[in-house]
């Protein structure tokens, strides 16, 4: 399915619905350049858990954890240059535990994440406008 | 009262570093045994390359910092070491290091807030500095607008809703084609540059005056930068980048000043590895002179990741009584002010 958002506050709005369906031990692989706003999606998802917590950017620690209805562990792999640099990180508690897993710069990682997992990708279409988005899901 | 010597240990992101500290504000060694030319190749830090160098290291660098200091581990009172925040794989290396240390020399061992570390560093150099004061700590991974009511006590005011300034520095690096790490290469970029030719935004947060997004900022530099693209003009790169660094410079000041004046405080200090931006800290002496307010800022050397700040902010901890048992966990999440 496609979303069109045309703002920063519409993208929060999506996130935060798809966050107000998660289920447990959901894994969603989150695509898109620097800049699509990923951050803003994750924080809108973070609100539909239940999140009251700052959701800011894991790139400096690679996961945060946050509690809400459900527990959110929101990934930044950029960093990773391996995949089996992930075990150290412990992720397999992560992907396959009971709460909801969001994880940016998927395409890093490929071969740990699992079949289920659902992709979300926004791009921009500058053509459209500098704020509009489309997000595939 | 005879003398305190604190063995401080830090290894939380790309550095490995001992040092030893005297009574919290005598430096007698500090070693960085710094890996920013092996990330570089990567373009950041490769947390697995981190923690293999930081193994590979650490005795080392305990080694030396012993020697420079011309003492021996009989002469130390106490080992500090940092605990969190950071990547979980690198802090092990320090703690486990630490551990193993005050185990076989049966000494206490403290462990140490990678932040309130960055904070100490300003006391190494001005041995007039006391609590309370308010502190903006910028870095790779944070960044705070604290006040600092006593050694180890903090009050949170603002902080960055999203992006570390020194992630926004690091992106905008990558999205020109500067490289890693972007903080120094902008700064540098910057000085030939027109700081007004492009007004970007001042990551404002609605209903938080004290609160950053760099995020923003960083996205209006990468529209900044699309649109050129399409309209097939030049970027002037320098310009650019003094534009992107004096808005975040703004942003980073304006807050810090309004603290001093709403909470009337005459001293405020700046920290962590951002803090040693040139631009940053000229703006800052600036305005703190107009508003009289005394500017306290450490020396490069030691605004980067080093040891001797976990050395001093253990020292301050090691007088209060505070000692951890050999249980001490790295914490990569761990918040500040959370113990």
């Amino acid at each position: 399915m496609i979303f069109e958002s045309n703002s920063q506050d519409e993208t929060f709005a999506f996130g935060e619905k798809l966050g107000a369906e998660a289920r447990p031990g959901e894994i969603y692989c989150l695509d898109g350049d620097l800049g699509v706003g990923k951050t803003v999606f994750t924080q809108g998802f973070a609100k539909g858990l239940g999140i009251t917590d700052y959701v800011n950017s894991p790139t400096f620690t690679i996961v945060k954890e946050y509690e809400g209805r459900l527990p959110l562990y929101h990934f930044d792999v950029y960093r990773i240059g391996d995949p089996s640099e992930m075990e150290e990180i412990g992720y397999e508690e992560y992907f396959y535990g009971q709460g909801v897993t969001i994880i940016e710069w998927p395409e890093l990682i490929l071969d740990l994440i699992p079949a289920e997992a659902k992709w979300i990708r926004i791009s921009k279409d500058l053509s459209k406008g500098f704020d509009y988005r489309k997000i595939e899901y | 009262m005879s003398d305190i010597s604190i063995l401080g240990i830090e290894s939380s992101c790309d550095e490995t570093a001992a040092a030893v500290v005297r009574n919290g504000r005598e430096v007698l060694s500090n070693v960085i045994s710094s890996q920013i030319a092996i990330h570089t190749e990567y373009g950041g830090v490769v947390p697995e390359i981190a923690s293999r160098k930081h193994l590979e290291k650490i005795d080392e660098v305990i080694k030396t910092a012993l020697t420079e200091a011309d003492c021996t581990f009989h002469d130390i009172d106490a080992i500090a070491v940092t605990y969190g925040p950071g990547l979980v794989g690198a802090l092990l290396v320090g703690v486990a290091e630490a551990k193993a240390l005050a185990w076989a020399l049966n000494k206490p061992l403290i462990g140490v807030h990678h932040i309130e570390g960055h904070v100490s560093a300003n006391y190494i150099e001005n041995k007039d500095l006391e609590p309370p004061f308010a502190c903006l700590i910028v870095s790779g991974g944070h960044t705070h607008l604290v006040v600092v009511k006593d050694y180890g006590e903090f009050e949170i005011v603002g902080r960055s809703r999203d992006d570390a300034a020194g992630e926004a520095f690091d992106k905008v690096a990558r999205a020109v084609g500067l490289g890693y790490p972007g903080g120094p290469k902008i700064d540098q970029a910057a000085k030939s540059g027109d700081p007004k030719a492009i007004r970007f935004p001042r990551g404002e947060v609605a209903g938080s005056p004290y609160d950053f997004s760099f995020s923003g900022i960083k996205s209006a530099v990468l529209n900044y930068i699309n649109s050129a693209h399409m309209k097939e003009e030049p970027i002037n790169v320098p310009d650019l980048c003094a534009s992107f660094q004096e808005s975040v410079t703004d942003s980073l000041v304006s807050r810090s000043i309004r603290l001093c004046q709403e909470r009337g405080f005459t001293k405020l200090a700046i920290a962590g590895g951002v803090a040693s931006n040139s631009h940053i800290r000229a703006r800052m002496e600036e305005e703190c002179l107009k508003n009289h307010i005394r500017f306290y800022r450490p020396s490069p050397i030691l605004c980067t990741d080093n040891a001797a700040m976990i050395g001093t902010a253990g020292y301050y901890e090691f007088i209060k009584g505070k000692r951890d048992g050999l249980d001490l966990n790295a914490k990569p999440n761990l918040k500040l002010g959370e113990r």
